[in-house]
Protein backbone atom coordinates (compact mmCIF):
# COMPACT_ATOMS: atom_id res chain seq x y z
CA UNK A 1 0.00 0.00 0.00
CA UNK A 2 1.32 3.34 -0.89
CA UNK A 3 0.05 7.06 -1.05
CA UNK A 4 1.37 9.85 -1.92
CA UNK A 5 0.64 13.56 -0.75
CA UNK A 6 1.27 16.67 -2.82
CA UNK A 7 1.51 20.19 -0.95
CA UNK A 8 1.10 23.00 -3.02
CA UNK A 9 0.94 26.80 -2.51
CA UNK A 10 3.04 30.00 -2.56
CA UNK A 11 6.76 29.95 -1.42
CA UNK A 12 6.73 30.95 2.10
CA UNK A 13 2.83 29.47 3.19
CA UNK A 14 4.38 26.46 4.83
CA UNK A 15 4.24 23.85 2.24
CA UNK A 16 7.60 22.41 2.62
CA UNK A 17 7.40 22.38 5.97
CA UNK A 18 3.99 20.54 6.47
CA UNK A 19 4.62 17.84 4.14
CA UNK A 20 7.78 17.12 5.89
CA UNK A 21 6.10 16.79 9.69
CA UNK A 22 3.93 14.03 7.85
CA UNK A 23 7.02 12.37 6.49
CA UNK A 24 8.30 12.66 10.14
CA UNK A 25 5.51 11.31 11.42
CA UNK A 26 4.91 8.28 8.91
CA UNK A 27 8.47 7.13 9.41
CA UNK A 28 8.10 7.25 12.89
CA UNK A 29 5.25 5.10 12.51
CA UNK A 30 7.54 2.85 10.59
CA UNK A 31 6.25 3.63 7.38
CA UNK A 32 9.06 3.94 4.22
CA UNK A 33 8.89 7.64 3.19
CA UNK A 34 10.29 9.71 0.46
CA UNK A 35 9.93 13.65 0.61
CA UNK A 36 10.50 14.97 -2.96
CA UNK A 37 10.78 19.07 -3.39
CA UNK A 38 10.62 20.76 -6.43
CA UNK A 39 13.65 23.35 -6.50
CA UNK A 40 13.37 24.35 -10.05
CA UNK A 41 12.97 27.79 -10.43
CA UNK A 42 9.16 27.65 -10.15
CA UNK A 43 9.80 28.24 -6.79
CA UNK A 44 11.02 31.75 -6.86
CA UNK A 45 7.40 34.11 -6.82
CA UNK A 46 5.54 30.49 -8.26
CA UNK A 47 4.24 28.18 -6.90
CA UNK A 48 6.08 25.80 -4.20
CA UNK A 49 4.78 22.17 -4.14
CA UNK A 50 6.60 18.74 -2.80
CA UNK A 51 5.76 15.21 -2.76
CA UNK A 52 5.61 12.88 0.33
CA UNK A 53 5.59 9.35 -0.32
CA UNK A 54 4.50 7.03 2.17
CA UNK A 55 4.55 3.30 2.01
CA UNK A 56 4.64 -0.10 3.42
CA UNK A 57 7.20 -1.63 1.24
CA UNK A 58 10.95 -0.04 -0.36
CA UNK A 59 9.84 3.10 -2.26
CA UNK A 60 10.45 3.09 -6.00
CA UNK A 61 9.79 5.70 -8.03
CA UNK A 62 10.23 8.97 -6.05
CA UNK A 63 8.38 11.00 -9.13
CA UNK A 64 4.99 10.93 -8.92
CA UNK A 65 2.36 11.97 -11.36
CA UNK A 66 -0.77 10.60 -9.88
CA UNK A 67 -0.70 11.63 -6.26
CA UNK A 68 -3.54 9.80 -4.12
CA UNK A 69 -4.28 13.27 -2.58
CA UNK A 70 -3.47 17.40 -2.50
CA UNK A 71 -2.65 20.09 -0.60
CA UNK A 72 -3.53 22.29 -2.34
CA UNK A 73 -2.68 26.31 -0.24
CA UNK A 74 -3.63 28.60 -2.90
CA UNK A 75 -5.46 28.89 -6.40
CA UNK A 76 -2.91 28.43 -9.01
CA UNK A 77 -1.70 25.12 -7.34
CA UNK A 78 -5.20 23.95 -7.37
CA UNK A 79 -5.90 24.71 -11.11
CA UNK A 80 -2.57 23.36 -12.08
CA UNK A 81 -3.02 19.75 -9.91
CA UNK A 82 -6.49 18.97 -9.05
CA UNK A 83 -6.95 16.64 -12.30
CA UNK A 84 -4.41 15.04 -11.26
CA UNK A 85 -5.30 13.16 -7.89
CA UNK A 86 -6.53 9.59 -8.52
CA UNK A 87 -10.56 9.37 -8.15
CA UNK A 88 -11.05 9.10 -4.90
CA UNK A 89 -8.64 10.91 -2.96
CA UNK A 90 -8.85 14.00 -0.77
CA UNK A 91 -8.53 17.29 -1.78
CA UNK A 92 -7.71 20.03 0.70
CA UNK A 93 -9.11 23.58 -0.09
CA UNK A 94 -7.40 26.75 1.50
CA UNK A 95 -11.07 28.03 1.78
CA UNK A 96 -9.40 31.52 2.73
CA UNK A 97 -7.74 31.96 -0.49
CA UNK A 98 -9.74 29.88 -3.28
CA UNK A 99 -13.38 30.74 -3.28
CA UNK A 100 -14.42 28.24 -6.26
CA UNK A 101 -12.97 24.88 -5.23
CA UNK A 102 -13.12 22.47 -7.37
CA UNK A 103 -16.25 20.93 -10.42
CA UNK A 104 -14.53 17.06 -9.82
CA UNK A 105 -16.99 14.74 -8.08
CA UNK A 106 -15.04 12.09 -7.75
CA UNK A 107 -13.01 13.05 -4.96
CA UNK A 108 -13.28 14.14 -1.20
CA UNK A 109 -13.20 17.45 -1.02
CA UNK A 110 -12.17 19.41 2.47
CA UNK A 111 -12.38 22.65 2.31
CA UNK A 112 -10.70 24.35 5.03
CA UNK A 113 -10.84 28.52 6.00
CA UNK A 114 -7.30 28.38 7.81
CA UNK A 115 -6.63 31.58 8.08
CA UNK A 116 -9.77 32.21 9.84
CA UNK A 117 -9.46 29.58 12.16
CA UNK A 118 -5.56 30.07 12.46
CA UNK A 119 -6.34 34.28 13.74
CA UNK A 120 -9.02 32.60 16.09
CA UNK A 121 -6.43 30.51 17.98
CA UNK A 122 -4.43 33.30 18.14
CA UNK A 123 -2.05 33.97 15.20
CA UNK A 124 -2.26 33.30 11.28
CA UNK A 125 0.88 32.32 11.31
CA UNK A 126 -0.22 28.91 12.60
CA UNK A 127 -2.15 28.64 9.54
CA UNK A 128 -0.23 26.03 7.97
CA UNK A 129 -0.64 23.82 11.07
CA UNK A 130 -4.06 23.89 10.50
CA UNK A 131 -4.18 22.91 7.13
CA UNK A 132 -1.69 19.88 8.02
CA UNK A 133 -4.00 18.73 11.18
CA UNK A 134 -6.97 18.75 9.14
CA UNK A 135 -5.80 16.87 6.49
CA UNK A 136 -4.43 14.05 8.71
CA UNK A 137 -7.52 14.12 10.41
CA UNK A 138 -9.50 13.54 7.48
CA UNK A 139 -6.90 11.25 6.06
CA UNK A 140 -5.71 9.23 8.61
CA UNK A 141 -2.91 8.73 7.39
CA UNK A 142 -1.19 9.31 10.73
CA UNK A 143 -1.44 8.98 14.28
CA UNK A 144 -2.48 12.71 15.41
CA UNK A 145 -0.89 12.42 18.79
CA UNK A 146 2.55 11.29 17.34
CA UNK A 147 2.16 14.30 14.54
CA UNK A 148 1.98 16.61 16.87
CA UNK A 149 5.01 15.45 19.04
CA UNK A 150 7.18 15.68 15.29
CA UNK A 151 5.83 19.23 15.47
CA UNK A 152 6.92 20.23 18.94
CA UNK A 153 9.99 18.70 17.92
CA UNK A 154 10.50 21.05 15.04
CA UNK A 155 9.42 24.54 17.43
CA UNK A 156 11.96 23.01 20.10
CA UNK A 157 14.27 25.71 19.61
CA UNK A 158 10.89 28.28 20.01
CA UNK A 159 8.96 26.97 22.95
CA UNK A 160 7.13 30.06 22.86
CA UNK A 161 5.23 29.17 20.05
CA UNK A 162 4.17 25.68 20.92
CA UNK A 163 1.07 26.40 22.78
CA UNK A 164 -0.21 28.79 19.68
CA UNK A 165 0.59 25.93 17.10
CA UNK A 166 -1.11 23.04 19.49
CA UNK A 167 -4.23 24.99 20.05
CA UNK A 168 -4.24 25.47 16.12
CA UNK A 169 -3.78 21.50 15.03
CA UNK A 170 -6.90 20.71 17.34
CA UNK A 171 -9.00 23.50 15.81
CA UNK A 172 -7.79 21.88 12.80
CA UNK A 173 -8.70 19.02 13.30
CA UNK A 174 -11.96 19.71 15.19
CA UNK A 175 -12.92 21.32 11.68
CA UNK A 176 -12.34 18.13 10.01
CA UNK A 177 -14.07 15.92 12.03
CA UNK A 178 -17.05 18.06 12.03
CA UNK A 179 -17.36 19.15 8.49
CA UNK B 1 21.01 4.45 15.52
CA UNK B 2 17.42 5.45 15.53
CA UNK B 3 16.49 6.72 12.00
CA UNK B 4 16.12 10.28 10.79
CA UNK B 5 14.82 12.25 8.01
CA UNK B 6 17.41 13.80 6.32
CA UNK B 7 17.70 15.48 2.79
CA UNK B 8 20.33 13.53 0.57
CA UNK B 9 23.09 16.54 0.55
CA UNK B 10 22.89 16.90 4.29
CA UNK B 11 23.10 13.03 4.53
CA UNK B 12 26.32 13.13 2.62
CA UNK B 13 27.78 15.92 4.91
CA UNK B 14 26.49 13.87 7.73
CA UNK B 15 28.54 10.80 6.65
CA UNK B 16 31.51 12.11 5.28
CA UNK B 17 32.12 13.57 9.52
CA UNK B 18 30.93 10.62 10.56
CA UNK B 19 33.78 9.00 8.53
CA UNK B 20 36.53 10.67 9.76
CA UNK B 21 36.75 13.62 7.24
CA UNK B 22 37.66 17.24 9.14
CA UNK B 23 38.88 19.05 5.71
CA UNK B 24 36.17 20.39 3.10
CA UNK B 25 36.57 22.85 0.53
CA UNK B 26 34.03 23.84 -1.30
CA UNK B 27 32.87 26.32 -4.01
CA UNK B 28 28.77 26.45 -4.08
CA UNK B 29 26.30 25.46 -7.32
CA UNK B 30 22.86 23.96 -7.37
CA UNK B 31 21.41 21.02 -6.59
CA UNK B 32 24.21 20.84 -4.15
CA UNK B 33 24.93 23.68 -1.84
CA UNK B 34 23.18 22.10 1.24
CA UNK B 35 26.36 20.20 1.80
CA UNK B 36 28.33 23.00 1.95
CA UNK B 37 25.80 24.70 4.32
CA UNK B 38 25.48 21.46 6.98
CA UNK B 39 29.15 21.11 7.24
CA UNK B 40 30.24 24.88 7.57
CA UNK B 41 27.83 24.50 10.82
CA UNK B 42 28.81 21.01 11.62
CA UNK B 43 32.89 20.93 11.37
CA UNK B 44 34.03 23.53 13.72
CA UNK B 45 31.83 21.69 16.09
CA UNK B 46 34.56 18.31 15.54
CA UNK B 47 37.47 20.65 15.37
CA UNK B 48 37.38 20.32 11.43
CA UNK B 49 38.11 22.99 8.51
CA UNK B 50 35.39 24.03 5.64
CA UNK B 51 36.98 26.72 3.53
CA UNK B 52 34.77 28.19 0.38
CA UNK B 53 37.67 28.56 -2.50
CA UNK B 54 37.31 31.22 -5.23
CA UNK B 55 36.25 29.17 -8.08
CA UNK B 56 35.95 24.74 -8.41
CA UNK B 57 39.52 24.99 -9.67
CA UNK B 58 41.00 26.28 -6.63
CA UNK B 59 39.21 23.56 -4.78
CA UNK B 60 40.40 21.09 -6.68
CA UNK B 61 44.41 21.85 -5.83
CA UNK B 62 43.37 22.69 -1.83
CA UNK B 63 41.91 19.07 -2.08
CA UNK B 64 45.47 17.46 -3.56
CA UNK B 65 47.23 19.99 -0.84
CA UNK B 66 45.31 18.12 2.06
CA UNK B 67 45.49 14.95 0.44
CA UNK B 68 48.80 15.03 -0.61
CA UNK B 69 49.77 15.79 3.15
CA UNK B 70 47.76 12.94 4.23
CA UNK B 71 44.48 14.12 5.33
CA UNK B 72 41.08 12.64 4.87
CA UNK B 73 39.42 15.36 2.45
CA UNK B 74 36.15 15.65 0.47
CA UNK B 75 34.52 17.81 -1.65
CA UNK B 76 31.30 18.40 -3.38
CA UNK B 77 29.90 19.70 -6.44
CA UNK B 78 27.79 19.61 -9.32
CA UNK B 79 28.16 19.13 -13.06
CA UNK B 80 30.21 22.11 -14.26
CA UNK B 81 31.96 22.46 -10.98
CA UNK B 82 32.89 18.53 -11.28
CA UNK B 83 34.74 19.87 -15.01
CA UNK B 84 36.23 22.49 -13.10
CA UNK B 85 37.87 20.28 -11.08
CA UNK B 86 38.96 17.73 -13.45
CA UNK B 87 42.37 18.99 -13.95
CA UNK B 88 43.10 18.46 -10.22
CA UNK B 89 41.70 14.98 -10.16
CA UNK B 90 43.97 13.83 -12.74
CA UNK B 91 46.92 15.48 -11.30
CA UNK B 92 45.55 13.65 -8.10
CA UNK B 93 45.21 9.97 -9.60
CA UNK B 94 48.62 10.59 -11.12
CA UNK B 95 50.08 11.72 -7.66
CA UNK B 96 48.26 8.94 -6.18
CA UNK B 97 46.78 10.65 -3.38
CA UNK B 98 43.41 9.86 -1.37
CA UNK B 99 40.33 11.98 -1.93
CA UNK B 100 36.87 11.61 -2.31
CA UNK B 101 34.19 13.59 -4.73
CA UNK B 102 30.70 14.14 -4.44
CA UNK B 103 29.16 15.03 -8.13
CA UNK B 104 25.31 15.90 -7.75
CA UNK B 105 24.90 15.53 -11.31
CA UNK B 106 22.90 18.66 -12.81
CA UNK B 107 21.72 18.52 -16.69
CA UNK B 108 24.46 19.49 -19.12
CA UNK B 109 25.75 20.37 -21.30
CA UNK B 110 27.41 23.72 -20.97
CA UNK B 111 25.43 25.48 -17.49
CA UNK B 112 22.78 22.97 -18.92
CA UNK B 113 20.03 23.09 -16.24
CA UNK B 114 19.66 22.56 -11.92
CA UNK B 115 17.60 19.15 -12.32
CA UNK B 116 18.81 16.11 -11.53
CA UNK B 117 20.28 14.34 -14.78
CA UNK B 118 22.90 11.41 -15.10
CA UNK B 119 24.60 12.84 -18.12
CA UNK B 120 28.00 12.95 -16.48
CA UNK B 121 28.36 8.97 -16.37
CA UNK B 122 31.32 9.52 -19.36
CA UNK B 123 33.01 11.72 -17.42
CA UNK B 124 32.82 10.31 -14.23
CA UNK B 125 33.91 6.52 -15.40
CA UNK B 126 35.81 7.52 -18.37
CA UNK B 127 38.46 10.25 -16.69
CA UNK B 128 36.87 13.46 -17.14
CA UNK B 129 40.38 15.03 -17.70
CA UNK B 130 43.42 13.86 -19.24
CA UNK B 131 45.46 10.47 -18.63
CA UNK B 132 44.84 7.06 -17.93
CA UNK B 133 42.58 7.05 -14.94
CA UNK B 134 39.34 5.99 -13.47
CA UNK B 135 36.50 7.11 -10.67
CA UNK B 136 33.66 5.01 -9.37
CA UNK B 137 30.37 4.21 -7.53
CA UNK B 138 26.67 5.33 -8.03
CA UNK B 139 23.94 5.55 -5.32
CA UNK B 140 20.16 4.88 -5.56
CA UNK B 141 18.62 6.66 -2.67
CA UNK B 142 20.29 8.99 0.68
CA UNK B 143 20.50 5.29 2.36
CA UNK B 144 22.73 4.04 -0.06
CA UNK B 145 24.83 7.83 -0.64
CA UNK B 146 25.10 7.96 3.29
CA UNK B 147 26.94 4.13 3.06
CA UNK B 148 28.84 5.03 -0.06
CA UNK B 149 30.13 8.18 1.17
CA UNK B 150 31.57 6.40 4.31
CA UNK B 151 32.78 3.94 1.99
CA UNK B 152 34.73 6.10 0.02
CA UNK B 153 37.14 6.85 2.34
CA UNK B 154 38.37 3.30 3.14
CA UNK B 155 38.51 3.07 -0.67
CA UNK B 156 39.95 6.18 -1.04
CA UNK B 157 42.71 5.04 0.88
CA UNK B 158 42.69 1.48 0.01
CA UNK B 159 44.19 2.48 -3.31
CA UNK B 160 45.35 5.94 -3.14
CA UNK B 161 43.35 7.67 -4.95
CA UNK B 162 40.74 9.78 -6.24
CA UNK B 163 36.81 8.06 -5.37
CA UNK B 164 33.36 9.43 -6.61
CA UNK B 165 30.23 9.49 -5.68
CA UNK B 166 28.14 9.74 -8.40
CA UNK B 167 24.52 11.14 -7.43
CA UNK B 168 22.31 13.20 -9.15
CA UNK B 169 20.24 16.32 -8.37
CA UNK B 170 17.37 14.37 -7.26
CA UNK B 171 19.17 12.10 -4.18
CA UNK B 172 20.62 15.68 -3.37
CA UNK B 173 17.64 17.20 -2.85
CA UNK B 174 15.03 14.32 -1.26
CA UNK B 175 14.60 13.18 1.95
CA UNK B 176 14.49 10.14 2.68
CA UNK B 177 14.82 7.80 6.67
CA UNK B 178 18.52 7.12 7.05
CA UNK B 179 21.11 5.23 9.34
CA UNK B 180 24.55 6.43 10.05
CA UNK B 181 26.13 2.60 10.20
CA UNK B 182 28.86 2.79 12.77
CA UNK B 183 30.59 0.13 11.26
CA UNK B 184 31.44 1.71 7.74
CA UNK B 185 33.71 3.97 10.20
CA UNK B 186 37.48 3.03 9.54
CA UNK B 187 40.30 4.49 10.93
CA UNK B 188 43.19 6.53 8.77
CA UNK B 189 45.56 4.15 7.61
CA UNK B 190 49.00 5.19 7.83
CA UNK B 191 50.14 7.62 5.39
CA UNK B 192 54.24 7.70 6.55
CA UNK B 193 55.51 6.05 3.59
CA UNK B 194 54.07 8.74 0.74
CA UNK B 195 52.42 11.35 2.32
CA UNK B 196 54.06 15.42 3.28
CA UNK B 197 52.48 14.90 6.47
CA UNK B 198 55.19 16.49 8.32
CA UNK B 199 58.85 15.04 9.49
CA UNK B 200 58.34 15.11 13.12
CA UNK B 201 54.79 13.03 13.64
CA UNK B 202 56.35 10.42 11.64
CA UNK B 203 59.68 8.34 12.61
CA UNK B 204 60.64 7.36 8.77
CA UNK B 205 63.82 10.24 8.04
CA UNK B 206 62.89 9.56 4.37
CA UNK B 207 61.52 12.47 2.32
CA UNK B 208 58.15 11.83 0.69
CA UNK B 209 57.84 13.65 -2.74
CA UNK B 210 53.98 13.88 -3.80
CA UNK B 211 54.03 15.16 -7.81
CA UNK B 212 52.45 14.07 -10.81
CA UNK B 213 55.59 15.19 -12.79
CA UNK B 214 57.51 12.27 -14.49
CA UNK B 215 59.93 13.84 -17.37
CA UNK B 216 61.58 10.29 -17.42
CA UNK B 217 60.20 8.04 -20.17
CA UNK B 218 60.36 4.82 -18.19
CA UNK B 219 59.51 6.64 -14.98
CA UNK B 220 56.34 7.81 -16.14
CA UNK B 221 55.42 4.46 -17.54
CA UNK B 222 55.74 2.63 -14.56
CA UNK B 223 53.54 5.41 -12.58
CA UNK B 224 51.06 4.46 -15.18
CA UNK B 225 51.88 0.62 -15.11
CA UNK B 226 51.39 1.12 -10.99
CA UNK B 227 47.75 3.00 -11.92
CA UNK B 228 46.68 0.28 -13.83
CA UNK B 229 47.62 -2.76 -11.18
CA UNK B 230 45.45 -0.77 -8.92
CA UNK B 231 42.64 -0.27 -11.58
CA UNK B 232 42.58 -4.49 -12.33
CA UNK B 233 42.96 -4.71 -8.58
CA UNK B 234 39.78 -2.84 -8.32
CA UNK B 235 37.79 -5.07 -11.29
CA UNK B 236 39.14 -7.81 -9.06
CA UNK B 237 37.50 -6.76 -5.58
CA UNK B 238 35.24 -3.75 -5.65
CA UNK B 239 32.24 -4.28 -8.14
CA UNK B 240 28.94 -4.03 -6.76
CA UNK B 241 25.62 -4.81 -8.59
CA UNK B 242 22.08 -5.49 -7.61
CA UNK B 243 20.23 -8.08 -9.34
CA UNK B 244 16.43 -7.33 -9.27
CA UNK B 245 13.43 -10.36 -10.04
CA UNK B 246 16.53 -12.21 -12.03
CA UNK B 247 15.16 -15.32 -10.54
CA UNK B 248 12.63 -16.21 -12.43
CA UNK B 249 12.38 -16.37 -16.77
CA UNK B 250 12.44 -13.16 -17.91
CA UNK B 251 12.34 -11.71 -21.53
CA UNK B 252 13.94 -8.29 -20.89
CA UNK B 253 16.91 -7.21 -19.43
CA UNK B 254 17.08 -3.31 -17.93
CA UNK B 255 20.08 -2.27 -17.11
CA UNK B 256 19.98 1.25 -15.19
CA UNK B 257 21.36 2.71 -12.25
CA UNK B 258 21.23 5.27 -9.42
CA UNK B 259 17.89 7.30 -9.23
CA UNK B 260 16.36 5.66 -13.07
CA UNK B 261 16.62 2.02 -11.31
CA UNK B 262 14.68 3.14 -8.78
CA UNK B 263 11.87 3.98 -11.53
CA UNK B 264 12.79 0.73 -13.53
CA UNK B 265 12.18 -1.02 -10.00
CA UNK B 266 8.84 0.11 -9.61
CA UNK B 267 7.77 -0.54 -13.50
CA UNK B 268 9.28 -3.98 -13.05
CA UNK B 269 6.57 -4.58 -9.94
CA UNK B 270 4.10 -3.20 -12.35
CA UNK B 271 4.75 -5.51 -14.97
CA UNK B 272 4.97 -8.65 -12.76
CA UNK B 273 1.26 -7.37 -11.16
CA UNK B 274 0.31 -8.25 -15.50
CA UNK B 275 2.48 -11.15 -15.08
CA UNK B 276 5.21 -9.89 -17.18
CA UNK B 277 8.99 -10.67 -16.25
CA UNK B 278 11.34 -8.43 -16.95
CA UNK B 279 14.79 -8.23 -14.67
CA UNK B 280 17.33 -5.46 -14.13
CA UNK B 281 21.08 -5.62 -13.16
CA UNK B 282 21.96 -2.04 -11.61
CA UNK B 283 25.84 -1.48 -11.18
CA UNK B 284 26.56 0.24 -7.57
CA UNK B 285 29.99 0.88 -9.19
CA UNK B 286 29.79 1.74 -12.26
CA UNK B 287 33.45 2.22 -12.53
CA UNK B 288 34.65 -0.89 -11.93
CA UNK B 289 31.65 -1.93 -14.07
CA UNK B 290 30.34 -5.56 -13.59
CA UNK B 291 30.92 -6.75 -16.73
CA UNK B 292 30.40 -9.92 -16.33
CA UNK B 293 27.27 -9.87 -14.30
CA UNK B 294 25.50 -7.95 -17.05
CA UNK B 295 27.08 -10.67 -19.52
CA UNK B 296 25.38 -13.55 -17.53
CA UNK B 297 22.04 -11.74 -16.93
CA UNK B 298 21.49 -10.43 -20.73
CA UNK B 299 22.88 -14.32 -21.72
CA UNK B 300 19.91 -16.37 -19.57
CA UNK B 301 18.07 -18.41 -22.08
CA UNK B 302 15.01 -16.56 -21.31
CA UNK B 303 16.23 -13.51 -21.94
CA UNK B 304 15.80 -12.04 -25.64
CA UNK B 305 16.29 -8.60 -25.17
CA UNK B 306 18.39 -5.56 -23.19
CA UNK B 307 17.31 -2.16 -22.91
CA UNK B 308 19.70 0.56 -20.69
CA UNK B 309 17.46 3.02 -19.51
CA UNK B 310 19.28 6.58 -18.43
CA UNK B 311 18.72 9.98 -17.49
CA UNK B 312 21.00 11.19 -20.34
CA UNK B 313 21.27 10.49 -24.00
CA UNK B 314 23.08 6.94 -23.99
CA UNK B 315 26.16 7.00 -21.98
CA UNK B 316 26.29 3.85 -20.03
CA UNK B 317 24.83 1.75 -22.82
CA UNK B 318 28.05 1.88 -24.25
CA UNK B 319 29.56 -0.12 -21.21
CA UNK B 320 26.37 -2.54 -21.29
CA UNK B 321 27.10 -3.03 -25.03
CA UNK B 322 30.66 -4.11 -24.95
CA UNK B 323 29.41 -6.48 -21.85
CA UNK B 324 26.93 -8.28 -23.45
CA UNK B 325 28.95 -8.76 -26.59
CA UNK B 326 26.86 -8.96 -29.23
CA UNK B 327 24.80 -11.96 -27.78
CA UNK B 328 21.67 -9.86 -27.65
CA UNK B 329 20.35 -6.77 -29.04
CA UNK B 330 20.27 -3.49 -26.51
CA UNK B 331 18.24 -0.82 -26.89
CA UNK B 332 18.27 2.59 -25.21
CA UNK B 333 15.77 5.22 -23.74
CA UNK B 334 16.50 7.80 -22.28
CA UNK B 335 15.57 11.60 -20.94
CA UNK B 336 17.32 14.24 -19.64
CA UNK B 337 17.14 18.41 -18.76
CA UNK B 338 15.23 17.02 -15.43
CA UNK B 339 12.18 14.82 -16.95
CA UNK B 340 12.90 11.49 -15.67
CA UNK B 341 11.39 8.79 -17.22
CA UNK B 342 7.95 7.38 -15.68
CA UNK B 343 7.30 3.46 -14.76
CA UNK B 344 4.29 4.60 -17.43
CA UNK B 345 6.46 5.53 -20.02
CA UNK B 346 9.31 2.51 -19.45
CA UNK B 347 6.07 -0.08 -19.22
CA UNK B 348 5.08 1.01 -22.47
CA UNK B 349 8.64 0.57 -24.12
CA UNK B 350 8.85 -2.58 -22.56
CA UNK B 351 5.34 -4.05 -23.89
CA UNK B 352 6.48 -3.03 -27.36
CA UNK B 353 10.03 -5.14 -26.84
CA UNK B 354 7.98 -8.21 -26.16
Amino acid sequence: MQTEIKFAGFGGQGILLSAKLLAYAAMKQGSFVAWVPSYGPEMRGGTAYCTVVISDKLIGSPIIKNPTHLVAMNRPSLEKFVDDVKPGGIVFINKSLIPGGSDRTDIIKLEVPINEIAIKAGSVRAANIVALASFAAKSKLVDLDLLKDCIKGEFAAKAKIIPLNMKAFDEGVNFANNN
Amino acid sequence: MAKVLMKGNEAIAEAAIRAGCLNYFAYPITPQSEVAEYLVKRLPEEGGVFLQGESEVAVGYMIFGAAGAGERVMTTSSSPGISLMSEAISYIAAAQCPAVFVNIVRGGPGLGGILPSQGDYFQATKGGGHGDYHLLVAPDGVQEAVEMTMQAFTLAEKYRGPVMILGDGLIGQMMEPVEFPDNLKTEPSNKDDWATNGMDTRKSKKRNLVKSLFLDPTELNNNNLALKAKYDQMKREEIQFEAYNTDGDYKVLITSFGTMSRVCRTAIDLLKEEGIEVAMLRPKTVFPFPEQAVFDAATKKSCKSVISIEMNMGQMVEDVERCVKGQRPVEFYGECGGDIPSPEKIIEIIKKMI
